[in-house]
């Protein structure tokens, strides 16, 4: 057999070099989105029309600062309570026990197949179905109760439309997260004795948190946003104090670039923690942790007498 | 002596496809007993009816003398509440072929979640026997490590020191060194021999023959949903009495 011959790499017998591949259809492309960015800027900044010291007066007026405030405060009582549901209405989809399940499906069917809109303004609307609410003992006279509109005022009627909407799209959400956890989690936890409700509290749910973030905070901004609705119910919300605002003196887009840069800065918070959120749910499936590789480092260094 | 665990005309189904056909089987306190067999041949599903993760279709379980998942009057097995059947499973550790470690939590975190949780120990007493038990499977430089972080070996000693806070009074073992590569089965396979060593009933799962002659008291050998042959294991494994057996050994041997 003959030998095999090889040539040395580069002619000087120095390594050779490695040139990165050019990326110039990106650098042209760079170039003609920045020219657009600068046309389309400079017609909305130098617009008469757009009134931008109106713009900037309103972006502090107290009106809308409480719009901000109610939205808020609506988004994160109604994005809180119905997730709660929703895991309720989850566990309730994958029981073992029918009626349970039905009944989830029954709920998950109803407040999805229906428009937001149209459960809020019936909710606001409660009233004209039933004009009082009261509780009682059946069979017995013992009763209370009070005029429905006393007890659904516009904020309440919001609160009860997002949260029971929203715990609809959430089961659905939690479901796919816990059943994305491996069968041998649950298995594994029931062997050590652990009940269901353990079982699921202690090691599926918070395992199902890698998979139900992303989407939830999805959920969050558009709930956020979808609180807008409650402008037909007039709900003091953020769209509300602005479309209060221009109905008096008639500024509509300056007052509605006011009310998107605000939600725009909310979400872009609400994206920040978002991030931070999911790798707090993301622990143990890094193969990074930095107690770990100290121990790791510290084990070798023993293995290797401390020469390291 | 009583049978520490007996297993009482086992039957079980799943829809029309019969996977145990009447199995009956008493293990003495403090044996190791090994199931072999090839597979498809019920012997997983004979070891999870022990702690009732598959409920049988007929016939019972008897773990320390009750009746697991059940209570008995007169003639009749009636089904427990599930709290009962959680007491009744902490007394019954299991080690699983994909180890099955709680992902989100450590090594350490891992052992002390059922003492805490379930037998209610205090966490600085449930630590210290964690760390003891990790010592014990040579492993108490990892108790921060994730699972993830862990060779598979590393993950199925965990996993044994797991079961083992519970202080068992059985342990059952299924296929435990089926997942692992071939130069990390000796370091899982040490384990269990000092666990057989401490006095442990074991019930194993398993294609390791070598440990299966060396370490067990009695081999049980399954087919199609039977036992079909079963004794010591120098008798089982050197002169098979049954064709099944006998097949089933010239392949794996």
């Amino acid at each position: 057999m003959t030998a095999l011959t090889t040539e040395p790499l580069a002619s000087d017998s120095t390594p050779l070099k490695l040139a990165p591949r050019r990326h110039y259809a990106q650098v042209v492309g760079a170039v003609a989105v920045l020219l657009l960015a600068f046309l389309l800027i400079q017609s909305l900044a130098l617009n008469k029309n757009m009134q931008w010291s109106t713009v900037w007066r309103y972006l502090w007026n107290d009106q809308v600062g409480k719009g901000i405030v109610t939205t808020l405060v609506l988004t994160v009582i109604c994005m809180v309570m119905g997730t709660i549901l929703a895991t309720v209405l989850a566990v309730m989809r994958l029981s073992k026990n029918k009626v349970l399940s039905t009944v989830s499906f029954a709920y998950i069917w109803f407040f999805r197949g229906t428009p937001l809109l149209v459960q809020l303004i019936f909710w606001y609307n409660l009233a004209a179905l039933f004009p009082t609410l009261g509780i009682g003992i059946p069979l017995t006279s013992v009763s209370a109760s009070v005029s429905t509109n006393v007890v659904i005022t516009a904020f309440v009627a919001a609160v009860l439309g997002f949260t029971l909407n929203e715990a609809a799209y959430m089961s659905e959400i939690v479901r796919a997260g816990i059943q994305s956890v491996n069968v041998g989690q649950r298995e594994a936890a029931l062997s050590t004795g652990m009940t269901e409700g353990q079982c699921m509290v202690r090691i599926v749910l918070p395992q199902a948190m890698r998979v139900i973030v992303p989407p939830t905070a999805n959920q969050a901004i558009n709930l956020l946003k979808a609180t807008s609705l409650v402008a037909f119910i007039s709900g003091g919300d953020l769209l509300s104090a602005v479309q209060d605002i221009y109905a008096v003196n008639f500024a509509v887009i300056p007052l509605l670039v006011v009310a998107s840069i605000w939600y725009l800065v909310v979400v872009s918070v609400a994206s920040v923690g978002q991030h931070y959120l999911e790798r707090r749910v993301g622990k143990g499936f890094t193969h990074f942790s930095e107690d770990a590789v100290r121990d790791q480092i510290a084990s070798i260094k023993a293995a290797q007498g401390g020469n390291v | 002596m009583k049978p520490m665990v007996e297993i009482i005309d086992l039957h079980k189904s799943f829809g029309k496809v019969e996977v145990l056909k009447g199995i009956n089987l008493q293990v003495k306190p403090g044996s190791v007993t090994s199931i072999l067999g090839p597979s498809g041949s019920g012997k997983s599903t004979m070891l999870r009816c022990v702690n009732h993760l598959e409920q049988p279709t007929g016939g019972a379980v008897k773990v320390n003398g009750d009746y697991v998942g059940y209570t008995r009057k007169g003639d009749v097995l009636s089904e427990i509440s599930g709290k009962a059947l959680a007491k009744q499973r902490a007394g019954i550790g299991m080690v699983f072929q994909r180890f099955d470690l709680y992902a989100h939590k450590t090594a350490l975190e891992n052992i002390i979640e059922g003492p805490l949780r379930v037998l209610g120990q205090s966490r600085s007493a449930a630590t210290e026997e964690a760390m003891t038990l990790l010592e014990r499977v040579g492993l108490r430089n990892r108790a921060r490590a994730y699972p993830a972080q862990l060779s598979g070996g590393q993950q199925q000693r965990v996993a044994i020191a797991r079961a083992l806070a519970m202080k068992p009074k059985v342990m059952l073992f299924d296929e435990p060194t089926s997942a692992l590569d071939p130069e990390l089965v000796g370091e899982v396979l040490a384990v269990m021999k000092e666990v057989a060593a401490s006095g442990m009933t074991m019930l194993v799962v398993t294609h390791e023959i070598a440990f299966a002659r060396e370490v067990s008291s009695e081999v049980v050998f399954m087919a199609d949903g039977y036992i079909v042959e079963q004794g010591d294991p120098n008798l089982v494994l050197r002169k098979p009495s049954h064709p099944r057996t006998k097949d089933f050994l010239s392949r794996v041997l």
